[in-house]
């Protein structure tokens, strides 16, 4: 009774090793990429774990990077695909919550079970059937199949995440809303949206990850060279014989930066989300 | 400019019955107060005649006109809700003008009606500050300035003071009532406080599990209820129900208040035992329990002595009895 369990010692530091020990094992992979993008070819090879010094400095991958490849390109559709369909499952993930979670209409509780289905059946299972329409609309190679689909993998766990906050948003604002004449739309965007902002970092970080991180549907519906992403780009460096495995490095330490400028943006929201619910 | 009649409302969610055919007439310019139990369907009624819910069967009439299925926003109402629910991006000042510049009425008016609210609750030091950096109390003024700024024919309250402590309740409670009085607007206040209740009503209307148990203005209630239900809630302490046939009345159920029971240490009609004292100061209850009728609650003006466990006996007023069926109706 005397020590609390938040401020007994041996706790407090059974909790510190074990969250520094998983962020050393998290980050590893990541540093390892990082370090061996500035080395020459020879070095990575040599010494894979040794840190860049004066004699193994080398930024020959990312002068590969840069001037060969459609580098840039490949990046600007990595951010078209992933901000497009980042908006599209915030936008209608939110709006199809509210639907849920404010009106009362018959087909209520089987359209929330529909939606979450997506959950817990992956994607990638339907992937023959998606390229056969995307195939037959035409939509190969576009960006706007990735889109698409993407959206289609976000939306449900949005939709779950943000109905369950969308319930704890007061009625009477809304109904004051309401009397006052705002319109559903009004009171969606200028009441709702702002109380559970939170949850949508949340859900915003958990869906742009996975989609900037995507090879599989890139390399399946957008191969074409106007349409890679940077995570297919970086393949290119993958040769069957030979690879490149400076430009390869240093491609993806490039692609690590926008995930993690956004993520930036979104860090304080998206820790209110996480724990607002424990809190409250 | 504000009369509201209801003609058989009904309500139910899904399979269960809520609001089970409610028929109310409220004059112009009335304090109206709907008081029950917790989950009798006071905010179910209070949000079907604002609109915020539909109903399943019945009309509502504002000013002869039927209103029941126009959006709230055209019923020419205001509410003041229990939580407040003032806009939290919102200035104070924008908060109370935001109805009428969706009703489309220009700027010069809407600030004209919002400075002459702020005046009568004197909110003018709070109009730019904005809803978080209020106190509850402040909040609950804004809320109410916010109603009054688009002079509706018909004031809304649900539970509004429920939220604030004791003094703050008494406060606000004697604002809301000098409201009445200047804007002599029809107001209908949901409350469980029958403090509230008495204090505030013109006419209170008694709802238990979605039907009206009686209407009548607060001392008609007191003096003259219908049934045991309405004769139980109103009235603090509760009133005591005696079996009639223990003590040789007719009837099924003889209701008396506490101050209209006579206790005596010597003699009287029904014998029993002090088992709670409680002294307040101007009155004293004294809780004594008897065969076969319970605990029943003596109230005394002043300050008086009893010992705990003393034998007393006590004697019902015959001219303050109430006799009840055993449908719990009065009889007369
Ligand atoms: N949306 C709803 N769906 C189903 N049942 C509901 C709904 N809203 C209210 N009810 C039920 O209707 C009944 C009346 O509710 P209401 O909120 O009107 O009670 P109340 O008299 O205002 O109670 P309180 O004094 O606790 O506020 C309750 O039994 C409640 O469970
Ligand atoms: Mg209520």
């Amino acid at each position: 009774m005397a020590m609390s369990a938040r401020s007994s010692l041996p706790r407090t530091v059974a909790v510190h090793v074990a969250l520094i020990t998983y962020t050393l094992i998290a980050l590893f992979p990541v540093f390892v990429i990082v370090i061996n993008s500035m080395k020459s070819r020879k070095a990575i090879f040599r010494e894979p774990l040794a840190l860049p010094g004066p004699g193994t400095f080398d930024l020959v991958g990312f002068q590969t990077v840069l001037s060969q490849g459609n580098f840039p390109l490949y990046f600007g559709n990595s951010l078209i695909v992933t901000v497009a369909s980042l908006a599209i499952v915030l936008v209608f993930g939110a709006m199809a919550a509210f639907a849920l979670s404010e009106y009362r209409w018959r087909g209520n509780l089987l359209m929330g079970l529909y939606l979450a289905i997506g959950i817990m059946i992956p994607i990638r299972l339907g992937t023959v059937a998606i390229l056969k329409g995307m195939a037959a609309v035409g939509l190969t190679n576009t960006l706007t199949s990735l889109v698409l689909v993407y959206s289609a993998q976000g939306l449900p766990l949005a939709i779950f995440i943000l109905s369950e906050f969308m319930r704890t948003v007061s009625d009477d604002l809304k109904n004051a809303g309401r009397i006052d004449g705002l319109s559903e739309y009004r009171i969606f965007f200028t009441l709702v949206v702002p109380l559970i902002r939170p949850a949508m970092a949340t859900v915003a970080v958990f869906t742009m990850i996975p989609i900037w991180n995507d090879l599989w549907f890139p390399l399946i519906l957008a191969p074409s060279e106007a349409t890679k992403t940077v995570t297919l780009g970086a393949q290119t460096f993958i040769g069957q014989y030979v690879t490149n495995w400076n430009a390869v490095l240093a491609s993806l330490s490039l692609a690590i930066l926008p995930v993690l400028v956004l993520y930036l943006v979104f860090s304080r929201q998206l820790i209110r989300g996480i724990t607002s619910g424990a809190v409250k | 400019m504000g009369s509201l009649t209801l003609n058989n409302l009904t309500k139910s969610f899904g399979k269960t019955e809520v609001i089970k055919g409610v028929d109310l007439e409220v004059r112009d310019g009335e304090f109206c107060v709907f008081v029950g139990p917790s989950g009798c369907g006071k905010s179910t009624l209070l949000r079907m005649i604002a609109g915020l819910e539909d109903v399943s069967s019945g009309d509502v009439m504002i000013d002869a006109a039927r209103v029941t299925q126009l959006p709230p926003s055209k019923r020419e109402i205001a509410m003041v809700f229990q939580s407040y629910a003032l806009y939290p991006h919102l200035k104070v000042r924008d908060n109370m003008g935001l109805a009428m510049k969706r009703a489309g009425a220009s700027k010069p008016q809407v600030e004209a009606a919002v400075d002459e609210a702020a005046r009568m609750l004197s909110l003018e030091p709070l109009l730019d500050r904005r809803p978080a950096e209020l106190s509850g109390g402040q909040r609950q003024r804004v809320a109410i300035g916010r109603a009054i700024v688009r002079r509706p024919k018909l004031f809304l309250f649900d539970e509004p003071l429920s939220n604030l402590d004791a003094a703050l309740r008494v406060a606000t409670r004697i604002e809301i009532a000098r409201l009445h009085h200047e804007l002599k607007a029809t107001m209908i206040y949901v409350t469980h406080d029958q403090v509230e209740a008495m204090t505030l009503a013109d006419r209170i209307v008694v709802l238990d599990g979605g039907r009206v148990a009686q209407v009548g203005a607060p001392m008609e209630l007191y003096n003259d209820p219908a049934n045991t239900f309405v004769a139980g809630f109103i009235g603090s302490p509760q009133m005591n129900f005696l079996k009639a046939g223990a003590i040789g009345l007719q009837g099924e159920t003889v209701g008396i208040r506490p101050e209209h029971l006579e206790i005596s240490k010597e003699t009287g009609e029904i014998p029993g035992t002090i088992s709670h004292i409680e002294h307040l100061g101007g009155e004293t209850n004294i809780y004594i329990h008897t065969e076969p009728h319970g605990l029943l609650t003596v109230r005394l003006f002043g300050e008086h002595h009893f010992e705990i466990d003393a034998p007393v006996y006590l004697t019902p007023d015959p001219a303050r009895r109430f006799h009840f069926d055993a449908a719990g109706d009065r009889m007369r």
